[in-house]
């Protein structure tokens, strides 16, 4: 009797021998921000790419540079203060960065969308949430009014809201309820990638398990590729196939779920493990990574994690470290000869 | 052990043009001196209310607050000042929660000011002493919370509770606001604190790994009632109270191989403002029948394991494998 209204279901991925076709490659994404008296380097030679159909995690912690690289993949970094300083972002072979802001707008919302962390300001106040799910259409694809305003019914059946909440605006829904109807707004054109930045951080447990499992659900029907920007490595785990972990600016390292969470080898990765409450016993002392991430504003000259890192060698204060392949899928940035347990 | 606090029957209506809004509703329990009791809950579930009640930073409506026996629900005036020094909060947001015109030394000697009768060396010694003790550099006493990261502006609040040399700190979901690496630093630094002073905290959270981490005993609350209560290992262990099983279903895992069943509840929080008699949970719960409509009493289901659902045996041995 219990059974049927349990509503569970577990997420199974198989990464391994992946032949999936890759839709979005970013190439050593350099970005800064310029202000009068310092150049913050916030994303620095980020590659990684991402698979038809995939999620790729993007984990790290505040300030690390996940949001910029996003807001760099969608075009929508300031133009006053951001610069792009070298790079290439490839979307179905073609590069973004050379396309004007007229061509980024037709792909803008239409191929690819994204999610913000807090739906309370992603919303228009003054507007009916139906409309500006129609909004999003209308600008896409030559509709109809009432062609559109049934499409947005549409969607907000689909994301579990009643068609007849067309007509209300932002402020009467909950939170959960106000992110349901962005990730709406989101994938009414059904986009081939969604971004997704932080999309539960802003809601209570129980719904971030409602919106994460409607968000996966709707991500296999429609077959949408998805980039998870989160701190949270439990989300990583539940959703990604692919995560990337960025450290000031730079994946330090990069695989599959199974890479990160089996075999995880940068010294950042597993300092990020072992400060987890939930993977520490009772009364067991937690292990944090000491001191702070560095200013992007003023990099040092060799590893940026060397010097929080519990075993740095010499080399590690004055060269950068290259990529160092440890299986097919798995790359970690760090001079030390890793091998893979 | 000594019951440090204890709350008997402690209930805070706020009036809303609707009606009463139930923040806290009938709640009771008790803190042993030394220990820690997490309080867990989503937002809007009286959590953080309960710990201002504790603390007279809002006045009770009705029930009793104990410390060691004497009853402080109604205390007045210098009773009240003499408690204040006793009992101290850590509130979630660093960022909001100190006074940006002021600079580190300032605001951590403050509350030495306030109470008033030391010198000015004094002061500086014991807030040089407080700053060292939670980890703030002695360079940093000059500079404004603006210049701090999350990490030192929260150690700065730490400081802060600490100076009066408190008995008890009420810590409103201190870490909410933190990266996980600077998260376990302050874990880490509370627990090195209570075992050296002898404190004890109740930990306001929505983090569950967090509480079952550092609490010895949980209460889990739901439209400002307790709804289930227990020894911390006990309640992941043991979930009775069909809420707290979903709650604990709810927290996505670091790892990708014990991928649990989820349960997802449909439906939010329904009002808290003229709540009906039966169970509060009874909308959203997946196991509701027309018995959880009637009023709820607390039941003792083992030894210091309390629920508050008439079904929750039932449920349990039937979901059992």
């Amino acid at each position: 009797m219990a059974d049927q209204n349990r509503d569970g279901f577990t997420l199974q991925y198989q990464a391994v021998s992946d032949k999936r076709e890759i839709i979005l490659q970013v190439k050593d994404l350099t970005v800064e921000y310029v202000t009068d008296d310092e150049v913050a380097k916030a994303v620095n030679h980020v590659s990684f790419e991402l698979r038809s159909g995939s999620t790729l995690g993007l984990v790290g912690e505040t300030g690390a540079g996940k949001t910029t690289i996003a807001k760099a993949v969608l075009g929508v970094l300031p133009d006053v203060s951001a610069r792009i300083c070298g790079g290439e972002i490839l979307f179905n072979g073609s590069d973004l960065l050379e396309l004007s802001e007229m061509e980024m707008q037709k792909i803008r919302g239409n191929q690819i969308s994204m999610i913000f962390q807090d739906p309370m300001t992603a919303l228009n106040p003054t507007m009916k949430i139906g409309d500006q799910i129609k909004e999003a259409i209308m600008l896409h694809e030559k509709l109809s009014h009432a062609e559109g305003e049934k499409r947005a019914v549409d969607m907000l059946e689909m994301v579990g809201i009643p068609g007849e909440r067309y007509s209300d605006y932002p402020h009467q829904f909950s939170g959960g309820m106000k992110q349901r109807v962005v990730i709406a707004i989101a994938l009414a054109c059904k986009p081939q990638l969604l971004i997704a930045d932080e999309p539960t951080t802003a809601l209570d447990v129980t719904i971030q398990a409602q919106v994460l499992d409607m968000m996966m659900k709707l991500k296999m029907e429609l077959g949408t590729s998805v980039i998870m920007i989160t701190h949270d490595l439990g989300i990583i785990a539940e959703t990604c196939d692919y995560v990337a972990v960025i450290y000031s600016g730079e994946v330090v390292e990069c695989g599959t779920s199974e890479d990160i969470f089996d075999y995880a080898s940068h010294p950042y990765t597993v300092g990020l493990f072992a400060s987890l409450p939930s993977r520490s016993g009772k009364g067991e002392r937690l292990k944090p990574i000491k001191g702070m991430m560095p200013d992007p504003a003023d990099l040092p000259e060799g590893c940026p994690f060397a010097e929080r890192c519990p075993c740095p060698e010499k080399q590690c204060f004055s060269t950068k470290p290259e990529y160092l392949h440890l299986s097919d899928t798995h790359i970690v940035k760090c001079c030390k000869r890793w091998e893979r347990q | 052990m000594n019951k440090y606090i204890e709350v008997k029957n402690l209930k805070k209506y706020f009036p809303v043009p609707k009606g009463q809004l139930h923040a806290v509703d009938d709640v009771s329990f008790s803190i042993e001196e030394g220990k820690t009791l997490g309080v867990v809950g989503e937002s809007g579930c009286g959590k953080s209310t309960l710990g201002r009640l504790i603390l007279h930073l809002l006045e009770a409506t009705d029930g009793e607050i104990l410390l060691r026996g004497e009853d402080i629900t109604h205390v007045k005036k210098k009773r009240l000042k003499e408690l204040r020094e006793t009992m101290q909060i850590i509130f979630q947001d660093p960022f909001s929660s100190l006074n940006p015109r002021m600079t580190v030394e300032q605001l951590v000697s403050e509350p030495l000011k306030i109470k008033g009768g030391f010198s000015k060396e004094a002061i500086q010694k014991a807030t040089a002493e407080i700053m060292e003790i939670v980890g703030i550099p002695e360079r940093m006493r000059i500079c404004y919370p603006h210049e701090l990261d999350g990490g030192r502006r929260q150690r700065v609040g730490i400081a802060r509770a600490l100076i009066l040399n408190p008995e008890f700190i009420v810590c409103d979901e201190p870490v909410s606001a933190l990266d996980v690496s600077i998260q376990a630093q302050i874990l880490n630094l509370m627990q090195d604190l209570q075992e050296q002073r002898h404190l004890t905290y109740i930990f306001i959270t929505h983090d569950l790994s967090v509480v079952r981490y550092l609490s010895h005993f949980i209460i889990v609350m739901y439209l400002g009632q307790v709804v289930e209560q227990a020894p911390s290992e006990e309640i992941f262990e043991n979930p009775m109270h069909p809420y707290t099983q979903v709650l604990i279903s709810a927290i996505p895992m670091p790892d990708i191989h014990n991928k649990a069943d989820r349960i997802i509840v449909h439906g939010e929080l329904s009002s808290p403002v003229n709540p009906k008699p039966g169970c509060r949970f009874y909308l959203r719960c997946p196991y509701a029948t027309e018995v959880c409509q009637q009023p709820q009493i607390m039941k003792e289901v083992s030894p210091g394991h309390f629920v508050l659902c008439v079904r929750a045996e039932k449920i349990v041995n039937n979901s059992m494998p």
